[in-house]
């Protein structure tokens, strides 16, 4: 019957069985990496050599200076250059670190890095060198005196390990130190808010500490010199919570681990875990303490593990995490933004799966944006720009679970709310958990997602005040039109009544404008007072007009325009009145105070 | 007449030049006038009617009340005008006038009205005084009544027998001062809906019972309650209200004719009937008269407990209260109509001649 129906047996199965290459892997999954089309697989290229070139400078305690450039080769195909001034990598490393997908020294740590997993630069290697063939070029210098060494490298796609092309020591003049790197690669360049350059001035204004030199194929050069000279604090590496690992992970340490006995495991392992917790945690795992970690079976790990979640353990360290802080992510928001109003919020740090992180936010309301439109909003984990997967994130879960009407903006259920609005999140911590590989989008945990909805709500009663005020402006301009629109007519009735002749009938309106004015108080001027606005940094990464067509066809924005379009519906009526707010704002209102 | 005018339009300056004074002086002006509700009045038993009490409103002028405030000083003026030149407006034509007033021009009537009345209650004078006449017909009248009016051309008397309309009947005029009255009647019926006045006019009750029918269509306007108080001073007749039995009709219709308004306040005086007395339907003749009936609906109750509760009338008598508990544990009403159900001539030949005859089933 089985062979009938065209059953296969075990052996013949097997002879499909085989290795499968990294190439093909990566060809399969690329959207995870971030390479799923051209224009997002250049942005995905620059993001992965900032980010470790930033990790690299901050852990070596230097002030970063970034120098980005983008040169066209042909119409399809970019050259993209990354040179930094970080602490240089040594020469035995720089095959396995640029050339070799999951190498890495950040994944496994724990701290508030930019990188974690070792995929990102090798991928773009590995996708610059499936799209032209050419390998990547890694210049890097240790010191001052040394040589720098020179190499061109390959994947080999079969066994996953470096392929060195060329190799040779060369003079980097004018450089103590650093590294870069070029890689050749398909790719498609157009501005707009998912582009290179709006990647690049994201960065900048969320990292401080760090210069940014800039070039863009169409030669532009910007430049992005540092705002303080203050390193973040050093990320401090914590070891993992118990209640952060999992069942595979936990069985993995205890193979490592050369701890001799189970309770020794435990606190050497774990952080917040002392003798007593490591007895208590034994005990709810019917394991002895004694017991030696290398005999452990798949069995009593799943014990152990059940155990450490019955028992309670005191949340991690908190002092591990660097927040950006309110307010300089409010200053940021001001440099790219021209708004009326400002505000911004930083969390108390707060743990989520036994990982502590921490969720800023800020706000800018008001002035030149526009109002019929869905807010802008910006995001960041760990100080890294998110400009893709933006209906994915839990960040804008967390802004569409926030009643934004309480504050002013117009809401309709469960959907990002409408009006002149750009609101930045931020969230930082040892472990920032992405929904893939391509760290676009952060992944739905309620405890991070109620951190974000606290941080945005008290943003949003500042923002409730001023809409508030405003508000109050607003009527009180149109009470003002209102005295002047009935003057006349009470002095028309009065001339008709008593016979009053046109200088009395003029003299009483503006006796009537004295009295009425005299119960109406100060006028207090307010409107945009930004000193902080670069037009200039604001303008980057716009889209131009002629790039409109090509980015109708970029992924989200299409899903963006539809909503826009269900939004605009309910926003019509107040269309005319958020524009005349606009209007007047700009010119700066008055106001009752 | 000529002279009661004149002091209208001295009344109108006086306020005028007060508020030009005050606004001279670089103070807010004010208008004052009588608040127009229930809880300005007091029924006056000896006097028999709602008499206005001291409240007042004050309109202040500031940003929010110059809208208003300049609507009302142009009726002013427009009343003024309407005087000297010895014409007049109805609320409509009022209303349309306004037009004329650029951005203090009345959206809607209802708007103008107010503002009319307003300036009514200010002067304390009656509408028609200041030259505004309502559009609204007074009533119908049929019986053993002869009208005494002018003809409009010629001032000539002009007498209108008002059994002399076969299945119709004589209307009220908007303005009733002016009229003279012959009549031999023993009572006046007034009487709720049109549709009972038609039966009663086409079997010519009014000649059995000698007597004068009038029909009120509902709340009576203020000529048919100055048309019935006119008349039935000047002869000496007693009046008989029958309207259904709702708390509409006792409430709305019969308080209204007997002690006039809240809305009226200022006007009560002379827009009231109080020798008016209820003859039905009571809500015993309901359950007297076995009539068919309808459950209140939450209206009603809401209306029973709100006279009971806020109605100086309906608080100063206790017979009332008494009925009005009485329908409210009923949870029924009847209308006039309901009487057919012994007959369509039952309330000729039954119904109204034992109801005058017995003083006892009346309600005050």
């Amino acid at each position: 019957m089985a062979e009938q129906n065209g059953r296969k047996s075990a052996e013949d199965l097997a002879k499909k069985q085989r290795d499968i290459s990294i190439a093909e892997f990566f060809e399969k999954n690329r959207h995870l990496l971030g390479f799923d089309n051209a224009r997002r697989a250049l942005m995905t290229a620059v993001k992965e050599g900032v980010d470790n070139a930033l990790d690299a400078c901050e852990e070596a305690r230097i002030l970063p200076e970034l120098n980005i450039e983008l040169i066209q080769l042909d119409e399809t195909r970019f050259r993209v250059i990354m040179e930094d001034n970080g602490p240089g990598i040594i020469k035995a490393q720089l095959p396995k670190i640029f050339a070799k997908l999951l190498y890495g020294s950040k994944f496994h740590k724990l701290s508030a890095t930019r990188g974690q997993q070792g995929i990102g630069i090798s991928a773009a290697v590995l996708y610059g060198q499936l799209t032209t063939g050419k390998p990547a070029t890694i210049i890097s210098k240790t010191e001052k005196d040394k040589p720098a060494q020179q190499i061109k490298l390959k994947i080999n796609t079969t066994t996953n390990k470096p392929d060195v092309m060329n190799e040779q020591e060369m003079e980097w003049e004018g450089k103590d130190h650093g590294t870069r790197i070029e890689i050749d690669m398909e790719g498609s360049y157009a501005k707009g808010k998912q582009s290179v350059d709006e990647y690049i001035k994201e960065t900048a204004i969320v990292n401080p500490h760090a210069t940014f030199i800039y070039t863009n194929p169409e030669a532009e050069q910007f430049i992005f010199p540092r705002a303080t000279d203050v390193l973040p604090p050093e990320p401090k590496d914590i070891k993992p919570h118990p209640y952060g690992v999992e069942l595979g992970r936990l069985i993995k340490m205890l193979e490592l681990t050369p701890s001799k006995i189970l309770q020794q495991f435990l606190t050497t392992e774990f952080v917040r875990v002392g003798s007593g917790t490591a007895k208590t945690i034994c005990e709810n795992s019917a394991l002895l303490p004694k017991t030696r970690p290398k005999k452990v079976s798949r069995e009593m790990a799943e014990q152990l593990y059940n155990g450490i979640k019955k028992t309670k353990i005191i949340a991690p360290p908190t002092d591990c995490i660097n927040p950006i802080g309110a307010e300089l992510l409010e200053k940021g928001l001001r440099k790219e933004i021209n708004a009326e109003f400002y505000c911004s919020s930083t969390r108390p740090p707060s743990v989520y799966r036994g990982n502590p992180f921490q969720i800023e936010a800020a706000m800018a309301y008001g002035g030149e944006q526009e109002g019929d439109k869905t807010i802008r909003i910006m995001r960041f984990a760990n100080r890294v720009p998110l400009l893709y997967q933006q209906g994915a994130c839990g960040i804008t879960t967390g802004i569409q679970n926030t009643a934004w009407r309480n504050y002013g903006l117009h809401q309709s259920r469960n959907s990002l709310p409408v009006g002149p609005c750009t609101v930045v999140v931020h969230m930082t911590s040892v472990w920032v958990p992405f929904t893939s590989e391509s760290k676009e989008a952060l992944a739905h945990y309620n405890e991070i997602i109620k951190e974000i909805k606290l941080a945005l709500q008290e943003c949003g009663r500042k923002l409730a005040m001023f809409v508030n005020k405003k508000k109050r402006i607003k009527d009180e301009s149109k009470k003002r039109s209102y005295i002047e629109k009935y003057i006349p007519h009470v002095a028309a009735a009065l001339q008709e009544l008593i016979g009053l002749d046109e200088i009395s009938k003029k003299k009483i309106e503006d006796d009537l404008a004295e009295i009425l004015e005299h119960t109406r108080g100060e006028l207090e001027e307010i409107g945009i007072n930004n000193p902080d606005y670069d037009p200039e940094l604001a303008k980057i990464g716009k889209e131009d007009k002629k790039d409109k067509k090509n980015d109708e066809k970029v992924e989200g924005k299409k899903e963006n325009k539809k909503e826009n379009k269900k939004e605009d519906k309910e926003v019509e009526d107040n269309e005319e009145i958020e524009e005349d707010n606009n209007n007047k704002s700009k010119k700066g209102q008055t106001t009752l105070m | 007449m000529a002279k009661k005018q004149n002091k209208v339009i001295e009344k109108i300056q006086d306020i005028a030049q007060d508020i030009y004074n005050t606004i001279k002086k670089i103070k807010q002006p004010e208008l004052e006038m009588p608040i127009r509700a229930l809880s300005n009045v007091k029924y006056s038993e000896k006097e028999g009617y709602f008499k206005i009490q001291g409240k007042v409103k004050l309109r202040t002028l500031t940003a929010s009340t110059i809208k208003t405030f300049a609507q009302t000083l142009r009726m002013m003026g427009l009343s003024k005008s309407l005087i000297e030149s010895e014409d007049i407006a109805t609320k409509r034509e009022a209303y349309y006038v306004s037009k004329n007033w650029g951005e203090a021009r009345f959206k809607e009537q209802p708007e103008s009205d107010t503002v009319m009345d307003d300036v009514e209650a200010m002067m304390r004078v009656n509408r028609e005084q200041i030259g505004f006449i309502p559009e609204e017909k007074g009533g119908d009248v049929a019986g053993k009544l002869i009208v005494i009016d002018k003809d409009q051309d010629t001032g000539k008397e002009l007498k209108i027998d008002c059994t002399k309309f076969g299945s119709g009947a004589y209307s009220v005029p908007s303005s009733v001062e002016e009229l003279k009255f012959e009549t031999n009647a023993k009572f006046i019926l007034a009487i709720e809906t049109a549709g009972m006045f038609q039966r009663l006019v086409k079997h010519n009750y009014w000649k059995k019972a000698n007597c004068i029918l009038i029909s009120m269509g509902g709340v009576p306007t203020r000529a048919c309650r100055r048309f019935i108080r006119k008349l039935a001073d000047g002869k000496k007749l007693p009046v008989y209200v029958f309207t259904d039995g709702d708390p509409y009709g006792f409430g709305s219709i019969y308080r209204t004719l007997k002690v006039g308004s809240g809305n009226a306040a200022h006007i009560n005086e002379f827009f009231c009937v109080p020798q008016a007395q209820f003859i039905g339907i009571t809500p015993q003749d309901i359950i007297d008269y076995k009539l068919p009936t309808h459950p209140l609906k939450d209206v009603d109750i809401k209306k029973i407990k709100d006279l009971i509760k806020n109605d100086p009338f309906i608080i100063h008598h206790k017979p009332w209260q008494k009925a009005l508990k009485q329908m409210a544990q009923m949870k029924v009403r009847a209308e006039q109509q309901a009487l057919a159900k012994h007959g369509l001539n039952f309330v000729i030949s039954d119904y109204l001649p034992k109801k005058l005859k017995d003083h006892k089933t009346w309600l005050p």
